[in-house]
């Protein structure tokens, strides 16, 4: 087993990160999938990952949302580790209890929404206030509603998913992840679902979390134009690793790398 | 009295009840799949009148149980005149029954054969028999397969009741050397053992065998 | 031999009546297998290996083998150890554990046919896995298991003449004792085969309609 004694109890200082990731490993038998990864994400910046298929991206946000087992290093979210826990003045590996407390700071959107089939839209953004932070029916119906109508779903606050359009569930599934208040919001290609025209329904949304809530995000996405425009920083994945990170504009215009330049090219070529 | 020396007592009833069955097991399986593929085919035919008859005996022998089917056969037929053996009345009873719910999976496979394969039947103005045998059937085979699996082995178990008209089966065996011996756990178990080995390693590893061969033969493997 | 009315007027109260017994012991073995079904399955779930692999072969023993052995199993095994079962007792033990085997795969196939996304929401809203099992997964499990679950049931309903072989009053055994004591047996089997047949058809109309119902009313049309 690795030797955690060198990672830290928790993070101190002046400037502690809300997301860090510490020499984080992640492979399937032989594939390495995230190698060493070092990244922060400071309190209320949007990061943006971009990449060619297969190099991680979704990965990382699975681990942060610890939906997959850590490789090797630590992740820490607001300063406290979120896959170990402290124990007789070291680190172990998080148990169920601890993880379950530990990342509900942590909210997720899907590619593919995963809304609850049986469930309206409003009873999805209900059940987690409901059954995990213990809300009262009516608070969690007042919140639910605040948020639909944030995302532009209260007139559909009823229907099942069902009903819904891609776009209208993608916006309801953004909705259930804010009620939960986290503090980290992950998107994993959320409009890689979705038809072209109600593609901009869900970025707009995006855009006004960006602007309206003091929250950090974390996305992953495959529109360029979109991760320019909103993003404080976007980080380019190859094989694993950050191969190149900077400022928005920096990075689309003038990206360092040999790699990001053929793969920006690629991209605009294919657009 | 160690469980050996019971077996060596008394091992030969349970291999003479074991041969009964399974001879039991073949003659029900033989009829069932006649049965099930006769009246699957009817099932299906446009004409209402033996169509109706099909559905009927498909709803009656599904929708009565396989125990008062025996016993009917068994012991309401001699008041017709109608005598037949237990052997032949335990098998005919549970052909009968196994093979109504055959049918209903003869039907579902055929009709699950992709339209378009009837099309190319049409197209090759292959006459409505020929077509179904050199055909549909063939490939509506390999998809029911692993539902005449599971058949299979609700068949094997199903011969059991025949012991209760008092054919020498396997189940009949241990229940007269339960009540002569009163050792229940053994000859119950050792008969319950029986059946399941002959379920798990003898009729699902050939029903898999037979699986792979019509597999292949349809080029899907 | 002609059919005779009179007597079939005089034995069809006791019959009915019967009948309620045999409507009873469906319905208590469904509840048994209901709830045991669903610990086989999650059990079958857990992270714990060996009692997966336990419960998984022991859900495949019952499942091949008899169940009127199971049911003689049961009942005179008991005695062996001291523990002394009435028949209604161990009928509903053989009955309710044989169908939890079967009910387990439908469990299991419902289960299983939820979208792994739908879990990693659970993990997401940070539901408990308690939560994630009662709020989620199984109100979305049990639709597509109802037409499954609903032919078990009346699947139980046709065994329970099973039951007569160690003395439950059902209708089975009712038939037994009514022809015994006549020497008529056309009357009270064939009247044993109306009852099964109209219930059983009832039955199978009435699940349809409720799987219908329930999709509906869960919005998953
Ligand atoms: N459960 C798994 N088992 C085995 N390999 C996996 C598993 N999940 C992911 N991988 C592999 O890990 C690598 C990284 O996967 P990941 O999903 O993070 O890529 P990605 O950057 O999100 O790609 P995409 O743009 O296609 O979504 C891929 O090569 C993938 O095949
Ligand atoms: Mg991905």
């Amino acid at each position: 087993m690795e030797d955690l004694t060198s990672y830290p109890l928790e993070l101190t200082g002046p400037d502690i990160p809300m997301v860090r990731f510490l020499n984080v490993r992640k492979s399937y038998g032989e594939l390495i999938v995230l190698d060493n990864l070092n990244l922060d994400i400071s309190p209320n910046e949007m990061v943006t990952i971009i990449g060619p298929s297969g190099s991680g991206k979704t990965t990382v946000l699975r681990m942060l949302m610890t939906l997959e087992t850590i490789g090797g290093g630590v992740i820490y979210v607001d300063g406290k580790p979120l896959t170990h826990m402290p124990k007789n003045g070291a680190l172990v590996p998080a148990d169920a209890r601890y993880l379950r407390k530990a990342r509900s700071s942590i909210g997720m959107c899907f590619q593919h929404f995963n809304l609850f089939p049986h469930m309206t839209a409003l009873q999805n953004c209900m059940e987690g206030p409901v059954q995990v932070l213990g809300l009262s029916g009516r608070e969690a119906r007042e919140r639910a509603e605040e948020l639909l109508m944030m995302v532009g779903m209260i007139d559909k606050k009823d229907q099942h998913p069902s009903r819904l359009s891609g776009g209208q569930q993608q916006r309801v599934a953004i909705a259930r992840a804010l009620a939960m208040r986290p503090k980290v919001m992950l998107f994993d290609e959320v409009t890689s679902a979705l038809d072209p025209e109600v593609i901009g329904e869900v970025t707009n949304v995006i855009r006004d979390l960006t602007t309206r809530h003091s929250l950090t995000m974390l996305m992953v996405t495959h529109q360029m134009g979109f991760a320019r425009d909103i993003s404080d920083r976007v980080c380019f994945f190859f094989g694993g690793k950050i191969e190149e990170q900077d400022s928005p504009d920096e990075l689309f215009s003038n990206p360092k790398s040999k790699r990001t330049q053929q793969f920006l090219s690629a991209v605009k070529a294919a657009d | 009295m160690s469980y050996i020396s019971f077996l060596s007592e008394h091992g030969s009833r349970f291999i003479d009840g074991a041969l009964i069955t399974g001879v039991q097991f073949f003659c029900s399986l033989a009829l069932a799949a006649v049965i099930a593929h006769v009246f699957g085919l009817v099932m299906l035919s446009s004409n209402t009148v033996v169509k109706s008859f099909a559905i009927a005996y498909v709803e009656f022998f599904r929708g009565t149980s396989l125990l008062v089917q025996l016993f009917w056969l068994f012991y309401v037929l001699p008041l017709f005149g109608i005598t037949l053996n237990n052997f032949l009345t335990g098998f005919l009873a549970v052909g009968l029954n196994l093979g109504a719910y055959g049918a209903e999976l003869v039907r579902g496979a055929i009709l699950s054969v992709p339209r378009g394969q009837w099309e190319a039947s049409y197209a090759l103005s292959l006459s409505p028999a020929k077509r179904m045998r050199r055909i549909i059937i063939p490939q509506a085979i390999a998809t029911m397969l692993p539902a005449w699996g599971n058949l299979a082995i609700e068949l094997l178990k199903s011969t059991a009741l025949v012991g209760l008209i008092a054919v020498p089966d396997l189940m009949f065996q241990a229940r007269e050397l339960n009540n002569s011996t009163y050792l229940s756990t053994w000859t119950f178990g050792t008969a319950l053992i029986i059946y399941y080995v002959s379920a798990r390693f003898l009729i699902t590893p050939c029903m898999r065998r037979l699986e792979k061969i019509m597999a292949r033969r349809m080029g899907r493997a | 031999m002609q059919w005779d009315w009179e007597f079939t007027a005089e034995i069809l109260p006791k019959m009915l009546w019967a009948t309620v017994n045999t409507l009873m012991a469906a319905g208590i073995g469904y509840v048994i297998a209901a709830v045991i079904g669903l610990l086989f399955a999650l059990a079958q779930r857990t992270p714990f290996r060996s009692l997966t692999f336990i419960v998984r072969e022991v859900v495949e023993f019952i499942r091949s083998t008899p169940l009127i052995l199971q049911i003689f199993f049961v009942y005179y095994v008991g005695p062996e150890y001291g523990l002394w079962l009435s028949p209604w007792v161990a009928g509903m033990i053989a009955i309710g554990l044989h169908y939890a085997a079967y009910l387990s795969e439908v469990y299991r196939g419902g289960i299983e046919s939820i979208p792994k996304g739908q879990w990693e929401a659970c993990t997401a809203i940070n539901l408990t896995m308690a939560q994630s099992y009662r709020r989620i997964i199984l109100p979305q499990a049990i639709p597509p298991s109802i037409a499954g679950m609903g032919n078990y049931l009346v699947s139980i309903f046709k065994d329970t003449p099973m039951l007569s072989v160690i003395g439950v009053e059902e209708l089975m055994q009712a038939a037994n004792a009514v022809g015994g004591q006549n020497y008529r047996y056309l009357e009270p089997y064939t009247i044993v085969g109306v009852i099964f047949l109209i219930i059983s058809l009832t039955a199978a109309s009435a699940i349809r309609g409720f799987e219908g119902w329930i999709r509906r009313k869960l919005g998953m049309e």
